[in-house]
């Protein structure tokens, strides 16, 4: 470990500490009468306004991982990896008006999780268990692979070990923010937010403006960028498959999965944590309007890829694993550019940018766990002090994990099951955001197209081949409609359009769930009652139906 | 997939369970405005083939990229309108079946 750049690593290191401080000073901040109760440990006492809303969702959505991930995926792949600004700005349009009502009907009742609405309005405990399962599922390797966008920048900082001694400073880092995230529960990671969001903006704006002066304007990057995509592979000679521009065959791909990342992104149980948080309806609107200004920001960021292109940079090999860590290329195009202490601010803000998401990943996860199986299945009469506890317990066990997941096992397993999480998320849409519209769909019908969905998901997930890295299964997300085959038919034979699996087995869920449910009303099958009311939808703060904030039983 | 009865295990108190049907308490109250349709607008981004070209370029950038990020004001305008022409129907908590358009399931 001799090429330690110690400007950089000490300046990471004091803004690591100091925000270390802020979480566990956190517990102190607008606290409520009790910590003891999830209202206040895992939703901050259902309060926050504009501003903190702001930056917990907005340091809860746009990760570590992303602004690690997206711009490397352009520097790999030229336009398709753009599809993460088309996916942000859709996104909000469209959960807009649902989000609300789920505001609403959880702040009536008092439920905590997607998981806890599902139970209300179906009476159901296998489709709510299921519910819960698929989101604990899912989130688990998103909070190992915050790990994988912290590692980048300790990698670039120059610790780059093999083995156990290797990993020990992510393992304190993650220790440390276990201990405050049990300690002061969602108010650690909402006050960091400030810090991280601010760090990032700065770093970014700066990074936009300059590096096109230094490396010779934007026109000149593009054109470099289109060279260096399309030029022949030195090894196979093939000519590359990248292009700043989309090609005929992967257009779809881009629109869908776009579409379908945003369907899926308020389905996950971490961005519910942070809606529920919030004090009111008003909070959420006006949110809504302006989160965008993350999603122009993760654009601008995307385009450092080509910058990185432009600018020659070579990805750090991985002493681990022996291969080139593609995260690492922003951090090392910071480190190249920048001079050491301006780097060392980036990575920074990278690095708390992990821990803002991993802890409210965490939280939703102990949330789920906690209300829908402790509290559903193992013991019936907890308490709401045992269930805080349980809670917090929960989270340390579940980063812990995603540590163990980055230690001991390649992390290009927490990426593919992140892939896959973000299509079996996707599944849990007729039940979560349909149900928040209509009761018309049995809940029976809707565990049917679960496993439909779920089932098909993984099917073609798993016989996508990644010809670039030689993979064989789990090899991306882009499904080529040639292979479409429905029990042996297959209706766009031929075609090389790609599409989105996410997107193609969620309309067989949907349909299955129509299908089933059209059959067993026709045959009465008994289905569960519906705890909520109309009027729930539309509850707002202030109103005399609101259940108590952390109420004693 | 089973349609047993006994799978169901229901708790009386919290959800009091219903023949045949989901009425309990039920209802979804669906409200809508025509200015939601705004929301629409901003997925038009997703027909990728009207913006998929390289010029006219704007400060060096592909046309490909400066429309999407254009993109991004016009999906906070139709989300800002849509809020703006909506906020005063907040809080109809009494008369929920006099001013709506929608109609309960």
């Amino acid at each position: 470990m001799s090429n330690i750049n110690w400007t950089e690593l000490i300046i990471f290191t004091v803004l690591f500490v100091g925000v270390a401080g802020m979480g566990f000073w956190a517990a102190k901040w607008r606290s409520g009468s009790t910590m003891d109760h999830l209202d206040e440990w895992g939703l901050g006492g259902r309060k926050f306004g504009g501003w903190i809303t702001w930056f917990l969702v907005g340091g809860d959505l746009y990760t570590a991982y992303t602004f690690v991930a997206v711009p490397a995926l352009v520097f790999g792949a030229g336009a398709m990896g753009f599809f993460a600004l088309p996916y942000t700005v859709i996104l909000y349009p469209i959960v807009f008006l649902p989000v609300l009502r789920l505001w609403s009907v959880s702040r009536v009742h008092g439920y905590v999780t997607p998981a806890d609405f599902v139970r209300g309005r179906y009476a159901n405990r296998t489709l709510a268990l299921l519910i819960a399962i698929t989101g604990i599922v899912a989130t688990m390797p998103y909070i190992a692979l915050q790990l994988v966008g912290l590692e980048a920048v300790l990698r670039t900082i120059g610790i780059n070990g093999g083995g156990i001694a290797g990993h020990l400073p992510l393992f304190i880092a993650f220790l440390v923010l276990a201990l405050y995230t049990f300690k002061s529960g969602l108010r650690a990671p909402a006050l960091i937010a400030f810090v991280k969001d601010i760090l990032i903006y700065i770093v970014i704006i700066v990074a936009v403006i300059y590096l096109p002066s230094k490396l010779g304007g934007w026109g000149h990057i593009f054109d470099t960028a289109q060279e260096k995509l399309t030029a022949p592979n030195p090894t196979t000679g093939k000519p590359g498959t990248g292009s700043i521009l989309l090609n005929s065959n992967n257009q779809l791909q881009y629109a869908t999965l776009a579409l379908g990342s945003a369907l899926a992104l308020f389905l996950y149980p971490h961005s519910v944590t942070g809606v529920l948080a919030s004090r009111g309806r008003n909070v959420l609107k006006k949110n809504m309007i302006a989160l965008p200004a993350y999603s122009f920001l993760l654009g601008l960021l995307a385009l450092l890829g080509y910058a990185a292109l432009t600018a020659g940079v070579k990805p750090i090999i991985n002493a681990a694993t022996g291969k080139g860590d593609g995260n690492t290329i922003v951090p090392v195009l910071f480190h190249n550019e920048f001079s050491d202490w301006f780097a060392g601010v980036a990575f920074a803000a990278i690095g708390i940018g992990a821990l803002v998401p991993a802890a409210i990943m965490s939280i939703a996860a102990a949330n789920l766990w906690t209300r829908n199986i402790y509290k559903e299945y193992i013991r019936k009469d907890a308490s709401p002090k045992s269930e805080a506890k349980q809670a917090k317990w929960a989270s340390l066990v579940v980063k812990l994990g995603a540590v163990a997941c980055i230690l001991f096992i390649d992390p290009q397993f927490s990426i593919d099951l992140q892939l896959i999480g973000g299509v079996i998320i996707l599944q849990t849409l007729p039940t979560v955001a349909i149900a928040l519209y209509t009761r018309w769909l049995h809940s029976w019908a809707l565990v049917a197209g679960w496993v439909v969905g779920m089932g098909w998901g993984l099917l073609l997930l798993y016989g996508i081949p990644n010809p670039a890295s030689g993979k064989q299964h789990f090899g991306g997300s882009a499904l080529t409609l040639d292979k479409l085959s429905i029990f042996g038919w297959h209706p766009w034979a031929g075609s090389t359009l790609q599409i989105y699996v996410g997107f193609v087995v969620l309309i067989a869920n949907l349909l299955v769930a129509v299908i089933v449910t059209v059959i067993l009303r026709a045959t009465k099958t008994k289905d569960g009652a519906d705890a909520t009311a109309g009027s729930d939808y539309h509850a707002d703060e202030g109103d005399a139906e609101l259940k108590e904030i952390a109420p004693a039983h | 997939m089973t349609t047993d009865p006994e799978e169901f295990e229901p708790d009386p108190l919290r959800h009091p369970v219903d023949e045949g049907g989901p009425k309990g308490v039920g209802g979804s109250d669906l409200r809508f405005s025509p200015w939601n349709l705004l929301l629409l607008v901003p997925l038009l981004m997703l027909i990728t083939v009207w913006y998929n070209k390289d010029s006219p370029r704007l400060f060096g950038m592909p046309f490909f990229y400066w429309f999407q990020f254009v993109y991004v004001f016009v999906g906070v305008a139709c989300v800002w309108i849509v809020y703006a022409t909506t906020k005063h129907k907040g809080r109809p908590r009494a008369d929920v079946n006099t001013d709506e358009n929608g109609a309960t399931r």
